[in-house]
């Protein structure tokens, strides 16, 4: 599992890759959630291209950036998903809180 | 019904097995010749299963996780996955969509998503013994036996 992060005044890209479970969601919440907290961007984006496996604590990695991101007032947009991982976020009603995005 | 090929695996429940538990299921289970999709789903069915034993069973130890897997006749396979931990105290509403405990960062999906992506789920709980979950799910790639000698 890897993060990059790309940030302009506007908006702040996660890239993930790899793979996301319970064990290391843990380690991405910290990276993302410093880099959201000292963004000014209004728009998060989460880039899924080079995600290779994930289970429902994914979902929750998700929810719980969009409750910080709210926080800011500021959106969050999830990209480049697979049609599996598309699916398993509508699964969870994430479309009704973020933007969903497929590849 | 007997299993043609059948397979036990031991493990602690610390979170770092996860990847190595869902692995090992689908490395298993690849000797069905299984499409990406089923596989996908049942190595995601089991992290589920497992990070609930890890997470909820053992929430402040280390305990131990038992795995089983078998491989039927006609392309279906279970899993079978086991704990001694603390229990369900309400199998029903742990199983409804987002019913989480924990909150925060637990989205409360992981029979939901064990459910959609499997056959076949059942879970039986006692308290203070444990919990057994079963995985059923019928491959459609080749079958189960065609290869077997």
């Amino acid at each position: 599992m890897a993060i990059k992060i790309n940030s302009s005044p506007v908006r702040l890209t996660v890239f993930l890759s790899g793979e996301i479970d319970h064990h290391n969601a843990a380690a991405l919440r910290l990276e993302a959630d410093e880099a959201i907290q000292t963004s000014s961007a209004k728009n998060i984006r989460f880039d899924f291209a080079d995600v290779t496996f994930m289970d429902s604590s994914g979902i929750g990695f998700i929810l719980g950036r969009y409750r910080l991101a709210e926080s800011f007032g500021a959106n969050i947009e999830v990209v480049n998903l697979s049609g599996r991982l598309y699916s398993m976020m509508r699964l969870a009603g994430l479309e009704k809180l973020v933007t969903l995005k497929t590849k | 019904m007997k299993a043609v090929n059948e397979m036990k695996l031991q493990i602690e429940s610390r979170s770092v097995n996860e990847a190595f538990a869902r692995a090992a299921v689908a490395a298993f289970a690849a000797q069905l010749d299984p499409n990406i999709e089923d596989l996908s789903d049942i190595r995601t069915a089991v992290s589920e299963a497992v990070t609930n034993c890890i997470v909820h069973a053992y929430p402040d130890s280390v305990g131990k996780i038992y795995i089983w897997a078998g491989i039927y006749e006609n392309g279906l396979f279970k899993v079978r996955i086991k704990d001694k931990g603390c229990g369900i105290a309400d199998i029903r509403q742990a199983m409804e969509p987002l019913f989480t405990t924990l909150g925060g960062e637990r989205a409360g999906l992981g029979f939901a998503v064990m459910e959609s992506f499997c056959d076949k789920i059942k879970v039986t709980s006692k308290i203070e013994k444990g919990t057994v979950v079963t995985l059923e799910k019928i491959f459609s790639g080749r079958s189960a036996t065609d290869d077997r000698v």
